[in-house]
């Protein structure tokens, strides 16, 4: 028992324990992931909806990875999770009926444009960063849009078919196999995002997100960590927008247009950027806000949308997760304790 | 082809309009305000509601869309926008897509999604041929609108005591408060009028660019292409870039219409790359 107490809290006055807490796993975050893996059982009708907060979940991810921790903002995320979208669906359509072989193929493509790309995007200021991502993702939408006998242009890309996942599970019309499938891969690219960014590695982009010429000074290459974590964050929105096309069977230009990256942002700051827990938050929460606001006013829930991101920002950072930081911080002196951390 | 000539010209210089005023915010106060097409939006739709329900004359439509996007302008500053001038570009970035979502929705929920028509008066409309060339009446009297504008400006910030002051603030808005300027009123006097600019360019537009509920989205990237392509540091830069802009656009819309709008992606994102100070900017000596 005390064992697991040790596993659960390390020692935090040792540099190595500082070091390591953030690293080891939460009892609530086992909770969380038994929870969502139990809700397959419990709530088999919210399934479709759950299906689509993972693949959220998974984007935001992505976007937390490169703004979160490196500190580069972009407005054209969308972009990576496009074109995974879209290399998923051709692939579907034409003769790879495999998902995971295409999951793969449409995650190196999507982070072979971020590879390409990074380049583009780390030189310049914020303003310059926010403009050529968002004119890479304008162009990729022009070309989807206009090389439409390949991606079926405005009417959508149909006629994607998909085999059973690992030969075994078939994808069913409730979505039962769908959410399975993209909590699992959530699961696991989200397992290899906490590994990197509590890595030396991670602490290093948290280290040029802070002062990149500071960092540079200290001998950190930091163009090169940068176009790895944008190229990695890149094939990470290519196979989330791999299993929108994969568990809906179908792509359209809208994968690609602006209120997607928008939304992705919004996600993030919902939930609380720079921390990874802060994409899952915000993808469950923007999911829920969006079906509520959906349900009362179809075509005006954008307005209640900028108001969130509007609220968001004069009202402070950390989103939800930072509230529940300060929250529990302030529970914990009233009652007398200190800071949990 | 000097018609498309004169009709790109037109059309350059209804963005200059719409772009100038956030070339000040942007550029001089280092603010990332992708609403500025809401404003632009106000303007636009000020006309609209005036001319088709209440009949009002377009010529008072013209100065009517700049007082109330410059009075919109200076509420929001002094109730929001001041409040971020210190955070970082994200919030900046996020709390702007927030006001144009907003924008978006509340225009579509009080005026309808169609696109809205106005009809210009008589006086405006025909052609007429000046050293040869057929014009429309209307596409010269934007044009002399915004030659005269963009001289003023240039004049009002070069030549005299407010453009010192501003240029002072935004330089070094310490010093400058300590040399008694009053920088927080300068900075929304100035906000108000980059606004009050892009209502204007609403005014103009209306006719020219057409004017939907999804305006300022639709546009956000023309007034960035502007910015980055002319540079902030000059108003010639912005004038020639959306020049360059409106005739590229138009010629392109003409002559190779399946091209569409990805040649001036294109050409924004190589230009970034190539002179990210832009193409007539001169690189910041700070």
């Amino acid at each position: 028992m005390s064992a697991l107490l040790t596993y659960f809290r390390p020692d935090t006055r040792t540099a190595s324990g500082a070091l390591l807490a953030p690293a080891r796993w939460q009892p609530l975050e086992i909770l969380f992931w038994l929870f969502a893996v139990s809700l397959f059982w419990l709530a088999p009708s919210k399934v479709l909806l759950l299906n689509e907060i993972a693949i959220l979940a998974l984007f935001a991810l992505s976007l937390d990875l490169i703004l979160g921790y490196a500190g580069i903002v972009s407005l054209g995320h969308g972009a990576f999770f496009g074109l995974g979208a879209y290399v998923a669906g051709l692939l579907g359509k034409h003769g790879l009926h495999d998902p995971v072989a295409g999951l793969l193929i449409s995650g190196g493509v999507a982070a072979l444009l971020g590879f390409v790309t990074s380049f583009l995007v780390l030189r310049g200021s914020d303003l310059t960063k926010l403009m050529v991502t968002l004119g890479v993702a304008l162009i990729l939408r022009e070309l989807a849009n206009k090389f439409s006998t390949i991606t079926g242009g405005a009417d959508g890309l149909t006629g994607v078919t998909m085999g059973p996942v690992l030969g075994l599970f078939e994808f069913d019309i409730f979505g039962k196999t769908a959410y399975a499938y993209s909590l699992a891969v959530l699961f696991i690219l989200f397992y290899i995002a906490r590994r990197l960014v509590n890595s030396p590695y991670g602490l290093l982009l948290r280290a040029i997100k802070g002062n990149s010429l500071r960092a540079g000074a200290m001998g950190v290459p930091t163009s090169l960590r940068l176009v790895i974590i944008y190229t990695i964050a890149a094939g990470y929105a290519g196979i989330a927008g791999a299993l929108l096309a994969q568990t809906s069977q179908f792509v359209s230009l809208d994968v690609l247009d602006f209120h997607r990256s928008a939304d992705v942002l919004l996600v993030l700051v919902l939930g609380g950027s720079g921390q990874l827990w802060g994409a899952v938050v915000g993808a469950i929460a923007f999911k829920i806000m969006y079906d509520f606001l959906a349900a009362i006013t179809p075509q005006y829930w954008q307005f209640w949308v900028g108001l969130v991101l509007v609220l968001i920002v004069l009202l402070g950072k950390g989103g939800i997760l930072g509230f529940y930081g300060a929250g529990r911080d302030w529970l914990a002196n009233r009652l007398g304790k200190g800071g949990v951390r | 082809m000097l018609t498309i000539l004169s009709d790109g010209i037109a059309y350059g210089m209804v963005l200059f309009v719409l772009a100038c005023g956030l070339s000040v915010t942007l550029g001089l106060m280092n603010f990332i305000n992708l609403a500025h097409g809401a404003f632009a939006m106000a303007g636009g739709y000020l006309t609209v509601v005036l001319m088709n329900r209440f009949g009002v004359s377009f010529f008072l439509c013209i100065p009517a869309g700049f007082l109330v996007s410059a009075a919109l302008g200076a509420l929001l500053e002094r109730t929001l926008y001041a409040r971020l001038y210190a955070k970082s570009h994200l919030d900046q970035v996020l709390f702007s897509i927030g006001l144009v979502f907003m924008a978006v929705s509340a225009i579509d929920y009080f005026m309808g999604a169609q696109q809205q028509l106005i009809t210009l008066p008589p006086s405006l409309q025909g052609r007429v041929t000046v050293l040869g060339v057929s014009i429309g009446v209307y596409r010269l009297f934007v044009i002399a609108i915004c030659l005269v504008l963009a001289i003023a400006l240039q004049l009002i910030l070069s030549r005299t005591r407010f453009g010192s002051q501003l240029r002072a603030a935004v330089d070094d808005a310490r010093v400058a408060r300590g040399l008694g300027i009053n920088v927080s009123l300068i900075f929304t006097f100035t906000f108000a009028f980059g606004s009050g600019l892009a209502g204007l360019g609403g005014v103009l537009g209306a006719e020219i660019l057409g004017m939907d509920p999804t305006f300022p989205l639709k546009f956000m990237i023309y007034f960035l292409v502007v910015i980055s392509v002319g540079g902030t540091t000059t108003l010639t830069g912005p004038l020639l870039a959306s020049i360059l802009l409106g005739i590229a656009d138009v010629a392109g819309k003409y002559y190779v219409p399946t091209v569409g709008s990805f040649i001036i992606y294109t050409i924004m994102v190589v230009v970034l790359i190539l002179r990210p100070q832009g193409l007539f900017g001169r690189a910041h000596a700070r």
